[in-house]
C-alpha cells in the first residue's frame, strides 16, 4: 500500500522542524557556555570599574590596603599569589615529572596502573582538606624543625637571604606553596604521564636499539616530542594553583602586606574569602571585584598559553 | 532521558524560583507587639564576639518557642554590611555606629551583653593571669618594637617569672571585627605611639606584624597552635579553649584579671542615658577594679525591615535573652545588661521600631 | 674513540641514568608519601569523630562536649544543592557537548567554544562564585533600592511590586549555591559529553541517517544510548568536583546552623562547615571538621572510582 504523497511530506516537514528546534536548542546550550564565562569576566570588570577609576594603575603597584580609610593597593595580594604559586610550581614539577617517569619507563608493569590510578584519585581530593592538613600537621613540623635552622643559615646566603629572613612562625608564603605544590602533583602528573604514553614505541625503541639509556630516551626523545604538552600541563597545573582558595587561606597567614617567604602574606583568592562578607562600602567590593578580575586575566593568559600549546601537540598527532 | 531530564529541571528550577519569593509576611495591627507565632526563622550575623553565648541561647530558643534563630559568626565588619544592605534580619557588632551613619543606613540600635577583650599567650610554662602587661607594653609588642618575650621591659614587670627568650608571634583579626575596635581604640587611647603609627580605632586596620586569623575563633586557634604567640580574644573563647590569659593593669594603676567582676566594675557608671542610639564605648573605664578593654556588643535591626515579622522575632530572641539568659552569659564569661539599661532598651525599641 | 675513553663515556652514561632512575623513584615515593599522609591524616582524626550520631543530629554549638551533635543538617544541606547543580547543569552541558560533536565539530565557533570551556573548566572557583553573588543577589538588590526609592510613598502598581520581589529573592539562599556549583559541573560534562560522542564511530550515524531518521532522533535515540556511560561519567567527575568546594558557597548559600531545605534561605553545607569549625578553637567543632573532611574525600573516591569503572567497562565494550 503506498504512502500518500501528502503524508509523507507532513512527516518531512515535521521532521525537519524537530530537528531546526533541536539544533536551535543545543546551540543555545553551547552558546550558554560563552556567555558564562564572558559574563564571569564582565562581571568582575564591571564590578571593579570604580576601583579601577579611583586607583588607576597604582590598584596593582600599590601595597597600601586599609579598608578602613578606603584605600586600596592591591599589590600584596597579587605578590602574594604569584609567589606561592611560583612556589609550588617549582617543587611540583620535577617532582611530577619523577613520577611520569617511574610510571612510564622505571615501574613494573603490574605496579603501573595502581600506582597511576591513585595518583589520579588523589587529583580528587577536596581542597579544604589540604589547608586543614598543612595548619594542623605541616605548620607545627615546619615551626620546629625546619624553618628555625632555615632561618637561622639560609638568611646569611648572599643573594636569597632576605627571602628567608623572618620569624619561623610556620604560616607564611613558603608553607602556603608547599602546600599547593602538593595539591597540584596530582594534576600535573597525570597529564605528564597520558602524554609521555602517547609517545610512538617506534621511536623509542630505536633509540633503544642504538644502546641508550633509559634516562637518555626520556631526556632525548619522549621530552622533545611531548614538550609542548608537558608544558600545557604544567600551565594548568600553574592556573589552578593561581585560583586556590581553601588550601591557602589556613596556611597564608593572611597578612596584607608585602613579606618573604616565611612570613605570613596573602593571596587574591584569600583576601576576597576573608573580606567581601563585609565589605559594604562601594569602594571597597568594588576593590574586591577589581581583583578578582585581574586574577580572572591572570588565569586566564595563563590557561590560554596551556590550551596553545596542547592544541599545537594534537595537531602534530593528527588529531 | 534528555527530555525527562530536561523535565525534572523545569520543575526544580521552577519550584526553587517559588520557594526563593519566600511566604508574605502576615498583617498585624499598628503599633502593638504580639508575640510572634512559633516556626520563625531569623537569620542573623555578624560579631564572633557574642557567638559563643547567642549560639547557646539560640540553642535553648529553639526549645523555648519553637523559632529558630541562625547566627553567622562573619565578624562585626560583615554584620554591619550585611545589616546595611538588609539581607539579614540582625546584625551584631561590637562596634558601635553613629546616630548619622544609623540614620542613613535606617538602622536602630541597643546593646546585647557586655564582655571583654583579652590578651592571651601561648608561652611555655606561663600559666593564667601569671604574665602581667601594661597598655603601653601591649602596644609596643603589636608594633613590632618588642620582639622577644624575655625582653627587658616585659622582665621589668614580671620579676619572678621565668620568660623565655622565644620570639613573639603576634595575632590580630584579619576581618573586620569590632573586637580590633575595641582593642586599637584602647591602645590608641593609652600609646601615643600606636595612634601615630597605626592611626584611628577601626574594625579593620593596618597592623605593621604578624598573622591574621579569621574571627575570634581563628585567633584562638592560632594562638593555640603557635608557641610563643600572643592574641586577642573575648574572654568566652579564653576559658573555653583553656588559653592563657594576661593582667593588665588599668588606668586607675592596678594589675586586675580578667573575669566577670572586672568587666561589671568596667561598665559600672557607663552612661546609657544620654548616649544617643546607646552609642557608648567603655574601654579604659576609670574604676580600681575595672578591666581595661572592656567591649559592648551591639544589635542592629531595620527601621523598615522587609520582613517585619522576622524583625519582630529577632527583638523577641533577645527580649528572652534579658529575660532568661543571664545565668548562662555569666557562665560563659559575659556580664548581662543591668536592668536599668534593660529598660532603656525596651523604651526604644518601643520608639524606633515601629513596624 | 679509543676503549677506555668509550669505557669512561659508557660508565658515565650508566651513572646519569642510575641516578636519575633513582631521583625518578624518590620523586614517586616524596610524592606519595605526602599524599598518603595527608589521607593517612584525615583517617586518624576522622574516624574518632565518626559515628551514628554525625548522620542523625544536627551541628552543634561551639565548646558542647564531644560527642554531642553532627552534621545532619550540612550534609543534607549539600546533598540537595549538589543534586540541584548537577540536575541543572547536567542537561545544558550535555546539549553543549552534543552542540560541539555533531553541529560545530570542525568549525571555528566549536574550536572557540572548546576553548571558552577549557578556561570554565579551570577557572578560580571564587570567581564563579563572586559571579553568582553579584548576578543573583547584589545587582536584584540594588535594582531592587533603587526601585523602591523611586516608588516611595505611590503605593501600589506593579513597579513597587517588582521592587519588593527582587528584594525578596535577592539574599542567602541554596538556590544561588547550587547555581553557583553547576557553573563548576556545567564544563566537565560538556568537556566529556563532547569526547565520549567524537569517539561514537561515524558508521552508526552513517547508518541511521541511511534509513531516513532525522537528525535529531540520530542523536537523542542512537548516540546517546551508545556514549551514554560515557556521558554519565562526566556527570559524576563534575558531581566529585563539586562535593568539595567551599568558596563558591561562601557568598550564596551562606551557611545554617539549623535543619533547612528551604532552596530560598541561607543553607547549611558541608564544605563551608567544615571551614568554619576546623578555623575554631572548639574541639567538639575541630573533631567534626575532621570527620566531615573524611566523610567528603571518601564520596570523592567512591564516585571517581565508580566514574573509572563505568569507563573502563564502556572502553572494553567498544574495543
Amino acid at each position: 500500500m503506498a504512502v500518500p504523497a501528502e503524508h509523507l511530506d507532513r512527516l518531512a516537514r515535521g521532521d525537519a522542524r524537530a530537528d531546526r528546534l533541536f539544533r536551535w536548542s543545543v546551540a543555545a546550550a553551547g552558546f550558554f557556555v560563552l556567555i558564562g564565562l564572558v559574563g564571569a569576566a564582565v562581571t568582575m570588570a564591571w564590578g571593579g570599574r570604580e576601583a579601577f577609576a579611583t586607583f588607576g594603575f597604582g590598584f596593582i603597584t600599590s601595597d597600601h590596603w586599609d579598608p578602613g580609610n578606603l584605600i586600596f593597593g592591591g599589590l600584596a595580594p597579587i605578590v602574594g599569589t604569584l609567589i606561592t604559586a611560583g612556589i609550588a610550581l617549582l617543587i611540583a614539577v620535577p617532582v611530577s615529572f619523577g613520577i611520569a617517569i617511574f610510571l612510564t619507563e622505571v615501574a613494573p608493569p603490574w605496579l603501573r596502573n595502581p600506582v597511576g590510578t591513585a595518583i589520579e584519585l588523589l587529583a580528587g581530593i577536596p581542597s579544604i582538606i589540604y589547608g586543614m592538613w598543612g595548619l594542623f600537621v605541616l605548620v607545627p613540623f615546619l615551626a620546629e624543625h625546619v624553618y628555625p635552622t632555615l632561618s637561622r643559615t639560609v638568611s646569611q646566603w648572599p643573594i636569597i637571604g632576605p627571602w628567608f629572613d623572618g620569624p619561623p612562625i610556620g604560616i607564611g608564603m613558603l608553607t602556603a606553596g608547599i602546600v599547593l605544590s602538593i595539591m597540584i602533583i596530582p594534576f600535573i602528573a597525570s597529564v605528564m604521564r597520558e602524554v609521555f604514553l602517547t609517545v610512538p614505541s617506534r621511536l623509542k625503541e630505536s633509540a633503544y636499539a642504538l644502546g641508550s639509556t633509559t634516562f637518555e630516551v626520556v631526556w632525548n626523545i619522549v621530552l622533545p616530542y611531548t614538550r609542548s604538552a608537558v608544558i600545557g600541563g604544567i600551565f594548568l597545573g600553574l592556573g589552578r594553583a593561581l585560583g586556590e582558595t581553601m588550601a591557602v587561606t589556613f596556611v597564608l597567614g593572611n597578612a596584607n602586606r608585602l613579606a618573604n617567604l616565611l612570613e605570613p602574606s596573602s593571596s587574591i583568592a584569600a583576601t576576597i574569602a576573608n573580606e567581601f562578607g563585609e565589605a559594604f562600602a562601594d569602594l571597597h567590593r568594588s576593590s574586591l571585584l577589581a581583583l578578582g578580575f585581574v586574577l580572572f586575566m591572570v588565569t586566564f593568559v595563563v590557561l590560554s598559553i596551556a590550551k596553545l600549546m596542547l592544541m599545537s601537540l594534537h595537531r602534530r598527532e593528527g588529531n | 532521558m534528555n527530555r525527562t531530564l530536561l523535565r525534572s529541571t523545569l520543575i526544580l528550577g521552577t519550584a526553587g524560583l517559588l520557594a526563593a519569593c519566600g511566604p508574605q509576611p502576615a498583617e498585624t495591627p499598628e503599633g502593638s507587639t504580639p508575640p510572634p507565632p512559633a516556626g520563625i526563622d531569623v537569620t542573623g550575623a555578624g560579631a564572633s564576639f557574642v557567638f559563643p553565648l547567642i549560639s547557646q541561647w539560640s540553642n535553648e530558643y529553639a526549645q523555648a518557642t519553637g523559632n529558630r534563630v541562625n547566627y553567622q559568626s562573619i565578624g562585626s565588619g560583615g554584620g554591619i554590611a550585611q545589616a546595611k544592605a538588609g539581607t539579614i534580619d540582625f546584625g551584631s557588632t561590637d562596634a558601635p555606629l553613629t546616630p548619622d551613619v544609623l540614620a542613613e543606613a535606617r538602622l536602630g540600635q541597643f546593646p546585647s551583653v557586655i564582655g571583654g577583650v583579652v590578651p592571651v599567650v601561648n608561652i611555655e610554662g606561663i600559666e593564667a593571669n601569671q604574665l602581667r602587661l601594661t597598655g603601653p607594653l601591649l602596644a609596643e609588642i603589636y608594633l613590632g618594637r618588642i620582639t622577644t618575650w624575655n625582653d627587658p621591659a616585659i622582665v621589668a614587670i614580671n620579676p619572678g617569672l621565668a620568660l623565655p627568650e622565644t620570639a613573639i608571634k603576634v595575632v590580630y583579626r584579619s576581618d573586620g571585627s569590632g573586637t580590633t575596635f575595641n582593642f586599637v581604640h584602647y591602645l590608641g587611647q593609652v600609646s601615643p605611639a600606636w595612634a601615630e603609627t597605626v592611626g584611628p580605632a577601626a574594625t579593620s586596620v593596618r597592623w605593621p606584624i604578624g598573622v591574621g586569623g579569621r574571627g575570634n575563633e581563628g585567633v584562638a586557634a592560632y594562638t593555640q597552635q603557635l608557641t610563643g604567640s600572643i592574641g586577642y580574644v573575648e574572654l568566652s573563647y579564653a576559658l573555653q579553649n583553656d588559653l592563657t590569659t594576661v593582667s593588665l593593669q588599668n588606668a586607675a594603676g592596678y594589675w586586675v584579671e580578667p573575669n566577670i567582676a572586672s568587666f561589671q566594675a568596667a561598665a559600672a557608671g557607663a552612661d546609657w542615658a544620654n548616649a544617643e542610639d546607646f552609642n557608648l564605648l567603655i574601654t579604659n573605664a576609670p574604676g580600681a577594679e575595672a578591666w581595661p578593654i572592656a567591649a559592648t556588643n551591639f544589635i542592629l535591626v531595620s527601621k523598615e525591615p522587609n520582613d517585619p515579622v522576622k524583625a519582630r522575632a529577632a527583638l523577641d530572641f533577645f527580649r528572652w535573652g534579658y529575660a532568661y539568659g543571664d545565668a548562662r552569659a555569666k557562665e560563659l564569661g559575659y556580664v548581662p545588661l543591668p536592668e536599668d539599661v534593660v529598660a532603656l532598651v525596651k523604651a526604644y525599641w518601643e520608639a524606633n521600631f515601629t513596624f | 674513540m679509543d676503549a677506555i675513553a668509550s669505557e669512561r663515556l659508557y660508565r658515565r652514561r650508566r651513572l646519569t641514568n642510575g641516578l636519575a632512575l633513582v631521583l625518578s623513584g624518590v620523586a614517586a615515593i616524596v610524592g606519595l608519601f605526602f599524599l598518603g599522609w595527608i589521607l593517612f591524616t584525615t583517617l586518624d582524626r576522622g574516624i574518632d569523630g565518626l559515628s551514628l550520631a554525625m548522620f542523625t543530629e544536627m551541628t552543634p554549638p561551639p565548646g558542647a562536649p564531644l560527642g554531642v551533635g553532627g552534621l545532619l543538617n550540612a550534609i543534607v544541606g549539600s546533598i540537595v544543592m549538589c543534586t540541584m547543580a548537577v540536575l541543572m547543569a547536567a542537561p545544558i552541558g550535555i546539549a553543549a557537548g552534543t552542540y560541539l560533536a555533531e553541529y560545530a565539530n570542525y568549525t571555528k565557533t566549536g574550536t572557540v567554544i572548546r576553548f571558552v570551556n577549557d578556561i570554565l573548566l579551570s577557572a578560580p572557583s571564587i570567581v564563579l562564585g563572586l559571579f553568582v553573588f553579584v548576578v543573583l543577589i547584589g545587582m536584584p538588590r540594588q535594582i531592587g533600592n533603587a526601585l523602591q526609592d523611586t516608588t516611595a510613598g505611590q503605593a501600589g502598581g506593579w513597579l513597587e511590586g517588582m521592587a519588593d520581589w527582587l528584594i525578596d529573592i535577592s539574599g542567602f539562599s541554596g538556590f544561588a549555591g547550587a547555581v553557583a556549583l553547576g557553573f563548576i559541573v556545567l564544563p566537565v560534562v560538556v568537556r566529556t559529553t563532547d569526547e565520549m560522542l567524537r569517539l561514537v564511530p561515524i558508521q552508526m550515524r552513517e547508518a541511521a541517517l541511511s534509513l531516513g531518521v532525522p537528525q535529531w532522533k540520530v542523536i537523542s535515540k542512537v548516540l546517546y544510548r551508545a556514549a551514554l556511560s560515557g556521558i554519565l561519567t562526566g556527570v559524576m567527575l563534575g558531581l566529585a568536583r563539586i562535593s568539595g568546594e567551599t568558596a563558591p558557597l561562601l557568598f550564596t548559600a551562606f551557611n545554617n546552623s539549623f535543619w533547612n531545605v528551604d532552596l530560598g534561605a541561607p543553607m547549611a553545607n558541608l564544605p563551608v562547615t567544615i571551614y568554619q569549625f576546623a578555623m575554631s578553637p572548639f574541639e567538639n567543632w575541630q573533631l567534626l571538621a575532621w570527620a566531615g573532611a573524611f566523610l567528603i574525600t571518601c564520596f570523592v573516591l567512591l564516585v571517581s572510582v565508580l566514574a573509572r569503572f563505568l569507563l573502563l567497562r564502556k572502553k572494553m565494550n567498544h574495543d
